[in-house]
């Protein structure tokens, strides 16, 4: 019997145009570019469509800060190797910073968010650093807990508001600042991701993950290292948790929801891990289908958990690498 | 006096739990020598370099000098900080990156930051010409794909070369190669031995665990020698191994 197997093999347009080869037409420099303007664009105009469907626009804004925690988990989890489930607890942290901030200290908003992403990523990255240099689940299960944690302190001692919250923070002047504040930042963070995991610095990122004991042979801090990637991820969460604060005005509880430490996963394995754009376009798909389910009461969960489970056995890479490959390379059957 | 010797080590011992993987070993060695270890399986070489390097901690009492100031205990990057790096016996590439963007990371290491690395590559701007030059050195053809290939994919000897060229970015003052022979054919290791006298004509300390005894003895100046976690010999090669110890070590006792 005559045997076959599938060979991939780059397209001339993805050679031509990568590394050293001067660009020389605009079809390549498209061929660069496109993907990246498609995206921008697209994104950018969503709320324009969106004008007489203001229900949708608040859609489209957790849309961000999902993808936001999606970037967060896909940094952490396919580049420094660090398992974490920890939205909820950026997203609690920040939120309730920001409250703080701008309720209590009147400090108004658009210096109480900035302030409670970079304080909230700092005491994020404290609250995490002893369970840094142990390996396995350890840092998993930490970032788990901690919302938990703080939920119960909140409610049990009656601080923060206690189980009504912090009321009265400021909201967004209009529609269009609530709306773009949160997709340029987002989609600021997924460019500057994608750049710094190409720099040395995050190849040294990467290089902890694939084997921590080299870098260490190498004379690099592996704990330092892991915390600063830590403070780069809680950096989104917490400016997703200080960006919801004041889209609801009000800071409480449901901010350490689970929802924030799982759906992030769920992007990230329906986008492709390890892509970062994947991140992203797995929160496009999964938030707004979660939102359109709602009409079904709790079968939604079904719906949901089903179309997780289908992606997961039939399209295990993720959408994102797949639709890579199909991009840079053609496939075609030679005989073995 | 402690301070005559680059590295100098007293009275390690370390028991994992009942096992006594090593029991009172000492020995000093100078700047610029070549000193082989060996000892048949499990007798407690790679714990040694584990000892010294800091990624186990050795048990109370011993002590390690480097250049006459004591780093026992230190954490591994320190240690490494210092100038003393190693080959893991259990090859670990950055598998999931390219050859030459392994060396990125000792490139970039606060060490080669500081002291500028192998060839200036530290504080070169451009790390990945630096990493590409080092890979030639050690043997990888520069013309070839090889160095821009996955690490996990390339055969054992470039795996074996790319393990010391990560430490050699670095330009550390001592080299432990764990083994760095063993799974290499003749002319492989062949390939390695001028590399290793280039590292030695650099002024960079080799201490060599081998199983490979010919080819260690070509390269050693001195040789120690373990078993059961004990130092049973030490001096120059062809002494060594006339050793009555040693010989009973490797072969059984004659009594038998
Ligand atoms: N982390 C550990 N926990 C428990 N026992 C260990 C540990 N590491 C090493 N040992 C034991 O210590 C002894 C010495 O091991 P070591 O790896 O140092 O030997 P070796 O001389 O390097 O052997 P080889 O030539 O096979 O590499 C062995 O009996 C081994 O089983
Ligand atoms: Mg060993």
């Amino acid at each position: 019997m005559e045997q076959t197997r599938k060979e991939r093999i780059d397209r001339g347009l993805k050679v031509r145009t990568g590394g050293i080869y001067a660009i020389s037409s605009g079809r390549e420099i498209m061929y660069l570019v496109g993907p990246r303007l498609l995206l921008i664009v697209g994104i950018l105009l969503v709320p324009l469509f969106l004008e007489f469907a203001p229900y949708w626009k608040r859609v489209v804004n957790i849309m961000c800060v999902y993808a936001l925690l999606a970037l967060s988990f896909d940094f952490l989890a396919n580049y420094v190797g660090l398992v974490c489930l920890g939205g909820a607890f950026f997203v609690g942290v920040g939120g309730y910073l920001s409250a703080i901030f701008n309720v209590y200290l009147s400090i108004p908003m658009y210096l109480s968010i900035p302030l409670a992403t970079v304080t909230g990523a700092a005491l994020c990255t404290v609250l995490l650093l002893p369970c840094l240099p142990l390996r396995g689940v350890y840092f998993a299960i930490v970032t788990l807990m901690y919302p938990l944690l703080f939920t119960r302190v909140i409610e049990a001692l009656d601080v923060l508001g206690g189980t009504n919250g912090i009321t009265g923070l400021d909201g967004f002047p209009n529609q269009y600042v609530e709306q773009y504040a949160i997709i340029v930042v987002m989609l600021l963070s997924l460019f500057a991701m994608r750049r710094f995991v190409s720099q040395d610095i995050g190849l040294v990122i990467r290089g902890v993950k694939d084997n921590d004991q080299a870098v260490r042979a190498s004379g690099i801090n592996v704990t330092s290292i892991k915390a600063l990637s830590v403070f780069i991820a809680a950096l989104m969460g917490c400016f997703g948790g200080a960006y919801i604060a004041h889209l609801y005005m009000w800071a409480g509880i449901s901010l350490f929801a689970l929802d924030f430490s799982i759906i992030p996963i769920a992007s990230v394995v329906i986008g492709g891990g390890g892509t970062l754009v994947g991140a992203v376009i797995g929160s496009f798909i999964l938030v707004p289908l979660s939102e359109s389910l709602r009409f079904f009461g709790t079968l939604r969960i079904v719906i949901y958990c089903a179309a997780l489970t289908g992606f997961i056995v039939f399209k295990s890479e993720g959408l994102m690498v797949y639709l890579q490959r199909k991009y840079h390379q053609f496939e075609r059957w030679v005989k073995v | 006096m402690s301070e005559d010797y680059i590295l100098s080590v007293k009275g390690i011992s370390k028991s994992f739990g009942g096992l006594k993987a090593l029991v009172d070993v000492g020995f000093d060695i100078h700047a610029g020598e070549v000193y082989g270890i060996i000892g048949p399986n499990g007798s407690g070489k790679t714990t040694l370099i584990n000892c010294i390097t800091g990624f186990i901690k050795p048990d109370a009492g011993g002590q390690v000098f480097f250049k006459g100031k004591e780093i026992t205990g230190w954490p591994p990057h320190k240690i490494a900080d210092m100038g003393i790096t190693r080959t893991f016996q259990i090859m670990r590439p950055y598998h999931s990156l390219p050859a030459f963007k392994n060396l990125i990371i000792p490139l970039w290491s606060p060490r080669a930051k500081t002291t500028g690395g192998w060839r200036g590559g530290g504080k070169h701007g451009d790390r990945d010409t630096v990493a590409v030059d080092i890979l030639e050195e050690i043997g990888f053809e520069r013309d070839s794909r090889v160095p821009y290939k996955i690490a996990s994919t390339l055969p054992t000897g470039y795996q074996k070369r790319l393990e010391l060229a990560r430490c050699m970015a670095m330009r550390p003052e001592i080299i432990f190669c764990d083994e760095v022979f063993s799974g290499l054919s003749m002319s492989e290791i062949a390939g390695m031995l001028p590399l290793l006298e280039k590292l030695k004509m650099e002024g960079i300390t080799l201490i060599m665990v081998e199983h490979r005894l010919r080819e260690l003895f070509r390269v050693a100046d001195r040789v120690m020698a373990l078993n059961f976690g004990e130092k049973i010999a030490e001096g120059l090669s062809h002494e060594v191994i006339e050793d009555k110890r040693v010989k009973e070590a490797y072969l059984g006792s004659e009594k038998v």
